[in-house]
């Protein structure tokens, strides 16, 4: 089984995003977008094809070296190459479908914008980025795609660069990530230093350095390991935009919606939980005690997201915060997995990333395709669009039910696995995450009502064309039958087949909590009427909270603001401008002054240099004369 | 016959030319007389070197062959003064170096 040809699903988009960004303008907008899809549709048909030969193969991990990059010492090599294994290999499939979904729908919904190429170009860049990401052998080379990534988001979010909302918002994404990568270069630097080693492999072999040394001394309750663990699952907090790193996510639907599909949905912002999952040998065998915050810090995120997300009015904010939401999931997935037979959180979060991808990803194609017939993005300027745009209510219909969890859409599936396998192991988290599955259904359904059913809507309004419904129809298939994917065969902790049953109990009360959330949201939003508003009211005080987001951004506003850039930022800044930047203009301008006050002596007058040089001549004798002759 | 005249005289000849060539250099508005007065400091270390050479060292020749350098180079330098002269002429229809100011800061 030969799978070195994995090297061209990175290679095709670097050369796209290479090509189409060099002669930027030079290609008209057919032939930058055409390059584009030819390119992630050849990375597609390639992970594909690894993804048939890998599955039907022994299923395990290969590592393709592609040479050695930094030699600290012997034993301590940064390597580069390409990993292969059952969550990689899933991840391949998932990035190019939506990739290349995306792709497509991009070409008709970026159609009258400026910076086509441009556009296209920064897709291939990201696309490129997070197959590297996936694909890397050693956290160095995952850390270097991980910041790939992460400027390729800024980049797209802030892609309309003339709007300040959107620069704000890629700033603000590229900051907060940036801020939790730090906690990630230090979790590597500090795992590294005591495993002697990079590789991703050679630290999860439940004999290698991380699992099997004694790991000593502790700080403040914790090993040296369970630290470093939480500072890189930090890092991989502020890509998932889990709390307290979350504020970024909803601000980053500025960007062009295709993107937030592709980046805020489906691929990057799994980064975080994909990280997790890449150690999670190391996490499960070597520090519980971190694994049980990764439960916790996802059980409350996806909590805490889900009430975010239905007092939102603008329907992408209503999609960030799910997201959130079930990134949430899959974190408490993982957190709640044992490792070998009680590994079935692990194969749960990985079932939900991969379901989750295609249903979310669709459920932006559809918000992007209403927002591009009514050119709004706030729910209240829609309504009754169920006749007028009938392929993208099928559509969303469909994403809609999948992540409600109902069957046999593939939400159920997974979300199922994930409530089964928190259930075993913590009755807390099972029972948040139940809620969540009841808010969840609740505030989608919410959403389609809201934008499908309510008023009739009297503005002139066409469904897209063809070459954005096609990839949606597409997504569709994918969100109906990903939960057909025998994952427990495919995807475990340690490689054997996993041995699940179905729990009735469960199935049904999650089914049933999802159908309440759904009468709840038919009941309030099926026709206009004034009983949102007056559960609103009974609310009172805490819907407040809820609508300024719990005072979240003001309270890093606060702390950024009034306390960092006044009392540290401010001064330090004075001390530059008055006392370096003072220093140095005083050396400057005296020297100025000198050569001012000096210029003079070059007179252009031929006859006063001759003098000069008579004089020098004359007093360099004398000088010579005193000095050998003491005269 | 050249052992007749001591070396004294000749350093002599040479002094009073080079202090002639500089007065010349400093005093002349003329830049064509500037330039004979250069020639003259240059011939004046000319003479310098031939003699000193044949008096003190008459086995080696390196005192020729500077004075046949400084030769060279001397009629290169005139060729080129005199192209600068030729251009200010038509410029600014003079070659007196107090009209000649523009070569400062």
């Amino acid at each position: 089984m030969d799978l070195s040809i994995a090297i061209w699903i990175l290679i095709l988009p670097f050369v796209a995003f290479v090509f189409t960004g060099i002669l930027n303008g030079k290609l008209g907008k057919k032939i930058s977008g055409l390059i584009s899809i030819l390119s992630i549709g050849g990375a597609t048909l390639l992970s594909y094809y690894i993804a048939f030969q890998f599955f039907s193969g022994s299923r395990e991990a290969v590592q393709i070296e592609l040479g050695t990059w930094i030699k600290f010492t012997d034993s301590l090599v940064v390597n580069f190459g390409l990993l292969l294994d059952p969550i990689s290999v899933m991840m391949l499939v998932v990035i190019t479908t939506v990739s290349l979904m995306v792709h497509i729908y991009s070409t008709g919904y970026m159609r009258d914008e400026g910076g086509y190429a441009r556009y296209f170009s920064f897709l291939s860049l990201f696309s490129f980025s997070m197959l590297g990401l996936v694909l890397s052998t050693n956290l160095i080379q995952l850390y270097i795609f991980w910041e790939l990534v992460g400027a390729s988001s800024f980049l797209l979010i802030g892609f309309y660069y003339r709007k300040p909302s959107a620069i704000a918002a890629a700033k603000k994404a590229f900051i907060v990530t940036r801020f939790a990568d730090f906690g990630f270069l230090v979790g590597i630097l500090l795992f590294s230093f005591h495993t002697g080693t990079f590789n991703i492999l050679e630290v999860n072999a439940s004999s290698g350095p991380a699992i099997s040394q004694d790991w000593g001394g502790s700080f403040l309750g914790f090993s040296v390991l369970s630290w470093s663990l939480i500072l890189m699952f930090i890092g991989g907090a502020g890509k998932s935009a889990m709390f307290p790193f979350h504020v970024w996510l909803p601000d980053a639907m500025e960007g062009p919606t295709p993107v937030s599909a592709l980046i805020h949905a489906a691929t990057m912002v799994v980064a975080g939980v994909y990280l997790v999952a890449r150690l999670f040998p190391v996490f499960a065998l070597g520090a519980p005690d971190a694994l049980e915050i990764v439960a916790y810090v996802g059980g409350f995120t996806s909590l805490l997201a889900a009430i975010l997300a239905i007092v939102q009015t603008d329907i992408k904010k209503v999609l960030a915060y799910s997201t959130i939401s079930q990134i949430g999931y899959m974190m408490l997935a993982l957190g709640v997995s044992g490792y070998g037979e009680a590994g079935l959180g692990f194969t749960a979060s990985m079932f939900h990333l991969f379901t989750h991808a295609f249903f979310k990803a669709l459920l932006f194609l559809g918000a992007g395709s209403i927002i591009h017939a009514v050119h709004s993005n706030e729910m209240n300027d829609m309504g009754g669009l169920r006749k007028k745009m009938p392929a993208t209510h099928i559509t969303f219909l469909i994403a809609t039910l999948a992540i409600s969890g109902i069957p046999p859409f593939s939400g159920f599936f997974s979300k199922d696995e994930i409530l089964v396998a928190a259930y075993q192991s913590n009755v807390l988290l099972f029972g948040i995450e139940y809620l969540v599955a009841g808010l969840t259904a609740f505030y989608m359904f919410r959403l389609y009502f809201k934008v499908f059913w309510n008023k009739t809507s009297t503005s002139e309004v066409h469904e897209s064309p063809a070459s954005m419904t096609i990839p949606m129809w597409l997504l569709a298939i994918g969100a109906v039958f990903a939960g057909f994917v025998p994952f427990t065969d495919w995807i475990t902790t340690d490689g054997v087949p996993l041995e699940t049953h179905f729990h009735w109990n469960i199935a049904i009360a999650s089914v049933g909590i999802a159908l309440a959330g759904i009468g709840f949201a038919y009941r309030l939003y099926k026709s206009e009427n004034s009983r949102s508003r007056n559960i609103a009211n009974v609310f009172g005080s805490f819907y407040q909270l809820v609508i300024h987001k719990f005072y979240i951004d003001e309270f890093y506003l606060f702390v950024t603001k009034g306390i960092i850039f006044r009392f540290v930022s401010a001064p330090i800044a004075w001390f530059d401008k008055h006392i370096v930047d003072g220093f140095l203009d005083l050396t400057g301008n005296s020297i100025v002054a000198a050569s001012v006050k000096t210029k003079n002596i070059q007179s252009g007058e031929i006859h006063q240099y001759a003098y000069f040089i008579l004089m020098g001549v004359l007093i360099t004798t004398m000088l010579i004369l005193y000095i050998s002759h003491g005269i | 016959m050249i052992e007749s005249i001591p070396l004294t005289h000749i350093l002599t000849v040479s002094t009073m030319i080079f202090f002639t060539g500089v007065y010349g250099f400093l005093t002349r508005k003329n830049m064509v007389t500037m330039l004979i007065s250069v020639e003259l400091i240059l011939n004046a270390v000319n003479i310098n070197f031939v003699a000193i050479n044949r008096y003190l060292y008459p086995d080696n020749l390196e005192g020729h062959f500077f004075t046949l350098f400084v030769i060279g180079i001397a009629a290169a330098e005139a060729a080129v003064a005199i192209a600068i002269f030729i251009n200010l002429y038509r410029n600014i229809r003079s070659i007196d170096v107090d009209d000649v100011t523009e070569m400062k800061y």
